[in-house]
């Protein structure tokens, strides 16, 4: 084959792949970069403004508020689902008769549609019937006669009272979708609740920690603790730090779960009022395409910004073998 | 203590934490089922076996004109269909480019191609509705099926993976044959390829199903709703839905896509183990 003919050949086969690419990212990328910098409601033509998309977003009040609910939401949700998914891998990893089965238990609700999702857990979640604050009523009222008892002894200092209400909240069985702080929360229990491919992704991991070094660490004296600690979780390091990235990437763009779980569609006092949603309600709402189209932009430097804080911040804890 | 029952709670030991686990996960799942079945009078109770189990709920959220299951099944079955046959043949040919065609800036251009897995996808959601606004397909299906026919990022990473798995010489001894590059695609790599082909149809269709953005931008009618849209619709109009009606729904757009996963459990779970791993 010719060089010539080698690149047009190579050209066709890839050319879905580029095509896509050309008309479905890089043109409409290069277009949003052009837009964010115009003033251009939807019916018509856009106007270039200069930077004033980025000042204003600089501005405005909802853009922090979004930022900082969406920052907590995965500040929240990342390390929880890393802990979670990797105990259950380690679990379900253990030899036993109908592995698969007990596999596909955790994977399942991964299949699940968000928008059921969110239906199922609005009753779940539902103060008096559901089945979270069932659960979680008995609990709250063992554990409020402690906290009335350290309020009394303290008389009722300052710092004790925000123990006194959760542990109140908890007897009472919590409002999870009408208070701020345990919205947030519901957000979170619902993302362990569909932590499946993370911890598949981990179980190949762990799959992939050569049998030898347990054995050795075995020979050594080694208890299961430190087995864990010193061949597992360096072992899955780098399982760990794909998955933790793949976690930022998807908790800056949760929209759905929150869009059908709340009718206001930003929850109690705006606090489940994520970045995407708020980027939606510019564009589709307000019709501010160039602002939306800024706020698309920030949320991708974002996203690579705290990419690259991760992996410089892991650069020495995680073992690459053979490395 | 005697060794046969020392060894009987060495499995409690190791199967309790394993059935709490599983029991935990299909719990809220359970609890919709059971709430579906649950006639109107039960619903407040918190018994997870109805009392009185019915099957009217189904019957009345399948006739109520807020949402038309038969309809927006086949709307999504539609749009399914069409953008997994396209996302299926387009990524494998790109993918079968980048495995097998030796051409200069090969390496240049899959490496853009990985690069792009991490944009995500509110930087295009503006103006790929501008250009589908443009093309006046706004209000059709198009938006929602036609971008799969260029296939995507992740799946020609996925695919090519696979190809360079399999060895060369069948196409080089086919080729001395007199089989073209295109014969060795269709008749040798496509058919050896099934398991990996089936992962991509699999999570594509699980996509589809999925997607509640899509739809709620580029659709506009009701007759035109997909199941997620139609269940987000039904759940958002001021609260006169009966649980029991909310949960039949749930019920209804989970179960093809709970038997799709029980039929191809396997496949599943190796797609997602290998594809991850590899990134």
């Amino acid at each position: 084959m010719t060089q010539r003919s080698a690149t047009v050949q190579g050209l066709l086969w890839t050319a879905p792949w580029w095509l896509g690419f050309l008309l479905f990212l890089a043109i409409p990328m290069g277009f949003s970069l052009y837009i964010s910098f115009c003033d251009y409601p939807l019916l018509q033509r856009p106007v270039f403004v200069g930077a004033d998309n980025y000042r204003e977003l600089a501005r405005d009040p909802v853009f922090y508020k979004v930022v900082g609910n969406t920052f907590i939401y995965a500040a929240l949700a990342i390390p929880a689902g890393t802990v979670v998914a990797v105990l259950l891998a380690v679990l379900l990893n253990r030899k036993a008769r109908g592995q698969a089965i007990f596999r596909a238990c955790i994977f399942v609700p991964t299949i699940v549609p968000l928008v059921a999702v969110g239906v199922v857990w609005m009753w779940m979640l539902s103060p008096e019937a559901g089945l979270v604050n069932q659960a979680i009523r008995p609990v709250g009222q063992l554990v409020l006669p402690a906290a009335q008892a350290l309020d009394n002894a303290t008389d009722g200092a300052q710092w004790s009272q925000p123990i006194l209400g959760v542990a109140q909240d908890l007897a009472d069985g919590p409002a999870w979708l009408d208070r701020p702080g345990w919205a947030m929360l519901a957000l979170v229990l619902i993302s362990l609740w569909l932590i499946g491919s993370p911890v598949v992704i981990y179980l190949a991991g762990l799959q992939d920690i050569p049998t030898t070094l347990y054995e050795a660490a075995q020979l050594d004296g080694a208890s299961r603790v430190r087995r864990f600690w010193h061949v597992t979780l360096p072992g899955l390091s780098p399982v760990i730090l794909f998955n933790v990235i793949v976690g930022i990437i998807v908790t800056w763009q949760i929209f759905a779960l929150p869009y059908v779980m709340w009718r206001s569609r930003s929850g109690p006092e705006d606090a489940t009022y994520f970045y995407t949603m708020y980027l939606f309600d510019n564009a589709f709402k307000y019709l501010k395409m160039g602002y939306a189209s800024a706020m698309a932009w920030v949320q991708l430097l974002i996203i690579l910004a705290l990419t690259a804080l991760v992996f410089w911040a892991s650069r020495r804890t995680v073992h690459y073998r053979g490395a | 203590m005697n060794p046969g029952r020392s060894r009987q709670s060495g499995t409690v030991l190791k199967y309790l934490p394993l059935i709490a686990v599983a029991a935990l996960y299909l719990l809220p799942l359970a609890w919709m089922l059971s709430v579906s079945l649950k006639p109107d009078a039960e619903l407040l109770q918190s018994n997870i076996i109805p009392e009185h189990p019915q099957v009217d709920a189904f019957g009345q959220v399948m006739r109520s004109e807020s949402f038309d299951f038969p309809l927006y099944a086949r709307n999504t079955l539609i749009i399914a269909v069409l953008s997994l046959v396209g996302m299926v043949l387009s990524s494998a040919i790109a993918a079968y480019g980048f495995a097998r065609i030796r051409f200069p800036g090969r390496g240049v251009m899959f490496g853009v191609c990985l690069a792009t897995m991490m944009i995500p996808f509110p930087v295009i959601m503006v103006p790929t509705y501008m250009i589908f606004k443009h093309l006046g397909w706004i209000g059709t299906f198009l938006p929602l099926w036609v971008p799969a026919w260029f296939g995507s990022a992740f799946n020609v990473f996925l695919l090519r993976q696979f190809f360079l798995g399999i060895p060369i010489e069948l196409e080089e001894s086919a080729k001395i044959d007199g089989c073209s590059t295109w014969g060795c695609f269709w008749r040798i790599i496509l058919p050896l390829s099934k398991p990996a082909l089936a992962v991509v149809a699999l999570f594509h269709f699980l996509t589809v199903w999925n997607d509640l953005i899509g739809p709620l931008i580029y659709l506009s009618h009701q007759n035109q709703f997909t199941l997620a849209l139609g269940l987000q619709f039904l759940q958002s109009r001021a609260g006169d839905t009966p649980w029991n009606q909310l949960m039949a729904a749930s019920t209804l757009i989970i179960l093809p896509v709970l038997v799709l996963f029980m039929l191809a459990q396997r496949t599943f779970i190796r797609g997602i183990a290998t594809t991850g791993i590899k990134g």
